[in-house]
């Protein structure tokens, strides 16, 4: 299995432990990540310019498609603007026409239609890999460890550009996922809720009170949260630490990326897996686990 | 927002745009059924956050009202309003299409437009400075391209 690692800006600078756990988890299952000159998705600038933001992941298909690889995003976001473009600039020939505009003009290429397969780290492992197998290839069962998972939206939304791989509304695979590793995947009310992580920059006060109402359902009732974008990272870990500076009493929902928790049930050395970076304390857990 | 609008000042010109830009959005089709609104995680939070009333104003041609509106900036993509939508109006692409043209006219979030000059300048969102690279030395992790010449040229064009 050898794929083109799609790292995005916010996680080689503000989410070192979530590209670290995912690189450890890939050399234990054989996983061969190939880094590209790949840059900025374009997700970030799609409000105010979709022509450039549609350019630059034109560009990185491209770079994908030149190596014959696959690409493998960690970042929800990330993915879902490659997926966005593969499918607006083969259909909607005005947008293509703008792109290949400023391609042309900036770089002197254009975008030849290039489709090369774009899916997140987590479907990679629940399509290419399996929950069984990997089932197979825990050393350390999690047994007992109770957790919630969240999905996040532009995993599997729009389904329109995520294929239906998994139910938009009652996402699964994670939950399936987390269960490989022994662990017991909990059900909760708003688990498809938004992390709010994308109206940050615009009105705070209203992201940081989404995030505060997952932390308020799950406070108590988990031993972690596992997520599989480095928004909702940001939010649920960066931003309940400074919630909870405020409060009396915090969440206590530490939060881990899955590569994190699926880290430890393949054996792999907690050093390895970036815990130090994570804001919650994530004692309680590897307590729990036995390292 | 006024409950009351004036449908008279209606811009045929911003239709017209609207229609050439929305591609795969059915905004014409919108029945006004509100379940985009019932779907919405950031009007659990913020009441009169309204993407149906959004819909409605920009399908009427309202553009004043619609662009100068806070509200085309607090949709958060989730997306749900897209899975759940009767009539393919997919409101987040209509969101994305008003904020462009808003942008165009120049009444974005100044920290919004200030990441395309940003990319331009150093190719990423969160710079890769030494201190961030000697991060990732310690850590193991790979040298990535630290400032990627295709995303600053991208992001200048036109500047």
């Amino acid at each position: 299995m050898r794929y083109a690692l799609f790292l995005g800006c916010t996680i080689p600078a503000r989410q070192m432990n979530y590209e670290q756990s995912a690189r450890a988890v890939a050399k234990a299952l054989s996983i061969d990540l190939v880094d590209l000159d790949f840059g900025c998705c374009g997700f970030p600038i799609e409000p105010v310019d979709e022509v450039k933001a549609l350019s630059m992941a034109a560009v990185n298909l491209k770079k994908g498609e030149e190596e014959g690889l696959d690409i493998v995003t960690l970042c929800s976001a990330c993915g879902e603007m490659l997926a966005k473009a593969e499918e607006v600039l083969g259909k909607d020939e005005s947008m293509a026409k703008s792109v290949n505009g400023v391609l042309s003009k900036q770089l002197g290429a254009e975008y030849g239609g290039e489709r090369p397969r774009v899916v997140h780290f987590a479907r990679m492992l629940y399509e290419d890999l399996g929950p069984e197998k990997i089932k197979g290839l825990v050393k350390r069962p999690l047994q007992g460890l109770r957790v919630a998972t969240h999905p996040g939206c532009h995993y599997v939304r729009p389904s329109t550009l995520s294929g239906g791989f998994d139910d938009p509304e009652f996402p699964h695979s994670l939950d399936e996922l987390v269960e490989a590793t022994g662990a017991k995947a909990v059900d909760y009310i708003g688990k498809e809720d938004c992390c709010g992580g994308g109206i940050l920059a615009v009105r705070e006060d209203v992201a940081k009170a989404m995030t505060r109402k997952k932390l308020e359902t799950l406070s108590g009732k988990v031993d972690a949260m596992v997520l599989i974008c480095p928004f909702c990272g940001i939010m649920y870990d960066r931003y309940q630490k400074l919630m909870a500076a405020e409060m009396e009493k915090g969440f206590g929902v530490p939060v881990l990326y899955y590569p994190q928790l699926l880290g430890l049930a393949l054996g792999i050395d907690p050093e390895e897996l970036g815990f130090d970076i994570n804001s919650v304390s994530v004692d309680g857990v590897l307590e729990k686990v036995g390292v | 927002m006024d409950a009351v609008v004036d449908i008279s000042k209606s811009d045929t010109r911003f239709l017209r745009t609207l229609d050439r830009e929305l591609g795969a959005s059915d905004l014409s089709k919108c029945f006004q059924c509100g379940v985009c609104v019932a779907s919405c995680p950031v009007r659990e939070i913020e009441e009169t956050f309204n993407p149906r009333r959004i819909m409605k104003l920009a399908k009427l041609g309202l553009k004043d009202i619609v662009l100068r509106s806070d509200f085309i900036w607090l949709c958060s993509m989730c997306f749900m309003c897209h899975e759940r939508c009767p009539q393919n109006v997919r409101p987040p692409d209509v969101m994305t299409v008003l904020r462009n043209i808003a942008a165009k006219e120049g009444i974005a979030p100044p920290n919004l437009m200030k990441l395309v000059d940003v990319l331009a300048e150093n190719g990423r969102v969160y710079p890769l400075d030494d201190f961030t690279e000697d991060e990732r030395d310690d850590r193991g992790l790979p040298k990535v391209e630290t400032q990627p010449d295709f995303v600053m040229k991208i992001a200048g064009a036109g500047k």
